[in-house]
């Protein structure tokens, strides 16, 4: 493989660039894998990278039924933290960090990986006992949480509303000063890249059309391009896991739902920071390009549609309105919708299944891009040794049943509520 | 924005309604022995269909009345919408 390099990119300058290597090949489907992963998202490209890199299995597939990258991983708002209480999420995500910070080295790919810190606004007092707490917690994870009180947030973000006759006024806020965005479409291609590189094959468009189950072992998989044997499946589909888990005969704690996110024309710089609304659910940071981007809740029902609707957008904005009132003036250049996998806890299900031989990554809720890292290298440890590694083993699939949910909003069962 | 027949008030914007997820649920009977696995289907397992859905609804700012809607997920098209209390073939 082609190392970017700055000494390569003036070498290729002289022939106008046209003789770079492909980032990756597009192979036809062998007969037989080691392990097959469904799904060519972040998670899935992750996984295969480090089911190669930690555990030196290449003999591995990744089928997608689009193109890479096509779905979550290329619509979300890029936001990475670990600003959670619980020690499952809070542990989970910080390791996901030390990831995240040598990724680009790691992947030769420039991910843009920027920590410029997220702030969760309070406009309560109760509110700022609750992120008081959650600080604590976080800080003996050995994650970094800073209690800001309402002149340290007017200092880092004078643009909010601190005027006094609001309805939510800011109390002051929890700040992850590591927290940070990044250039999501890179992390999925440089992914893929350097699973390329090392042996995986990465099939797309092509559809997984049925699972090959007998005396409860996986044996392989039927796709749109034909039977691929395997000793080994992941599932990686998030919004696409109940349409799957149907063809296996499972239903899941899971529900897809549609998410929105949006961003204006591109403004000169003006935030430097990632914020969110601590009374309602939306959250801004302004790009590299100069665009605020933002999202919030979910549009509250079932769907697998990838579009959105306007009145889940205006609530959303009002909020937004309400945080920073300068946001009014800004014109919308796009809004785009998702599917997500909504676990009925908040928390992702990383675990092997009752079947031998297939193993389950869903559930990612609002947060999938962030666990992108960490996601891929706990699935990739428990699909490689067929045993959950510590840092997952929290996100279990029976947590359900047994009564050990990992709900760390607190809000049941209803995942659409918000 | 969705449009829904409310059976009770007439053609109304989503503005009005809330959602109130899967209405196939059905909740275990009380007085027989019930395992486990029957709560954990009925509180947390949901097929989450991709097509038709029955689903329910409450005309919040309208009626209060919930109400079952049956709607298709991949295109949002709503079919039928019915009472909460009616029986559907």
């Amino acid at each position: 493989m082609q190392k970017y390099s700055i000494f390569n990119l003036v070498k290729n300058a002289f022939s106008n660039h046209q003789n770079w290597d492909l980032a990756w090949k597009d192979p036809t489907p062998k007969e037989e894998y080691d392990v097959v992963i469904i799904g060519g998202g972040g998670h899935g490209l992750a996984t295969a990278y480090y089911l190669a890199k930690e555990h030196n299995i290449t003999k591995v597939a990744i089928i997608e039924k689009g193109w890479i990258g096509g779905g979550n991983v290329g619509r979300n708002t890029t936001i990475i933290r670990s600003n959670y209480m619980h020690d499952e999420n809070g542990l989970f995500s910080e390791f996901g960090m030390e990831l995240w910070r040598k990724m680009s080295q790691d992947l030769n790919y420039n991910v843009m990986f920027s920590p410029r810190g997220i702030i969760n606004l309070a406009h309560s007092d109760a509110q700022m006992n609750a992120y008081a707490r959650r600080g604590n917690s976080m800080r003996l994870n050995g994650i970094d949480a800073l209690l800001l009180n309402r002149e340290q947030v007017k200092e880092i973000i004078p643009m909010a509303d601190f005027s006094d006759n609001v309805r939510f006024p800011i109390f002051g806020g929890l700040m992850q000063p590591s927290a940070g965005t990044a250039r999501h479409d890179a992390v999925a291609w440089g992914y893929a890249r350097q699973a390329d590189s090392m042996g995986v094959d990465i099939i797309q468009n092509c559809e997984v059309i049925g699972f090959d189950v007998s005396a409860g072992k996986i044996n392989g998989i039927r796709t749109s391009r034909g039977n691929i044997k395997a000793k080994k499946v992941g599932l990686c589909v998030a919004g696409s896991t109940n349409i799957l888990a149907e063809k296996l005969n499972m239903t899941l704690p899971i529900e897809t739902h549609l998410l929105q996110a949006c961003v204006s024309e591109p403004i000169k710089p003006v935030l430097d920071n990632v914020v969110t609304f601590g009374a309602g659910h939306f959250y801004v940071s302004q790009s590299d390009k100069g665009e605020m981007v933002m999202g919030g809740d979910l549009d509250g029902y079932n769907s697998y549609a990838q579009r959105g609707n306007l009145p889940t957008l205006q609530h959303v904005l009002t909020e937004g309105i309400a945080m920073m009132p300068f946001l009014s003036k800004l014109k919308m250049l796009r809004t785009w919708g998702g599917i997500m996998d909504m676990s009925m806890d908040g928390s992702p299900i990383i675990d092997k299944t009752h079947i031998e031989g297939l193993y389950l990554n869903c559930g990612w809720c609002y947060g999938g891009f962030k666990a992108t890292p960490a996601s891929g290298w706990t699935f990739a440890h428990t699909i490689a040794q067929d045993r959950v590694h510590e840092l997952n083993a929290g996100y279990s699939l029976n947590r359900f049943s047994t009564g050990h949910l990992i709900d760390e909003k607190g809000l049941g069962t209803k995942t659409w509520i918000s | 924005m969705l449009y829904i027949n409310c059976p009770h008030c007439g053609m109304r914007s989503q503005n009005e309604f809330s959602y109130g997820g899967d209405a196939s649920v059905k909740r275990p009977e009380l007085n027989k022995e019930i395992s486990d696995n029957e709560w954990d289907d009925f509180v947390y397992n949901r097929k989450s269909l991709r097509g038709k859905h029955l689903e329910l609804w409450q005309h919040i700012s309208g009626c209060r009345q919930w109400i079952k809607v049956e709607r298709d997920t991949s295109t949002h098209e709503i079919f039928r919408t019915f009472k909460a209390n009616e029986e559907i073939a």
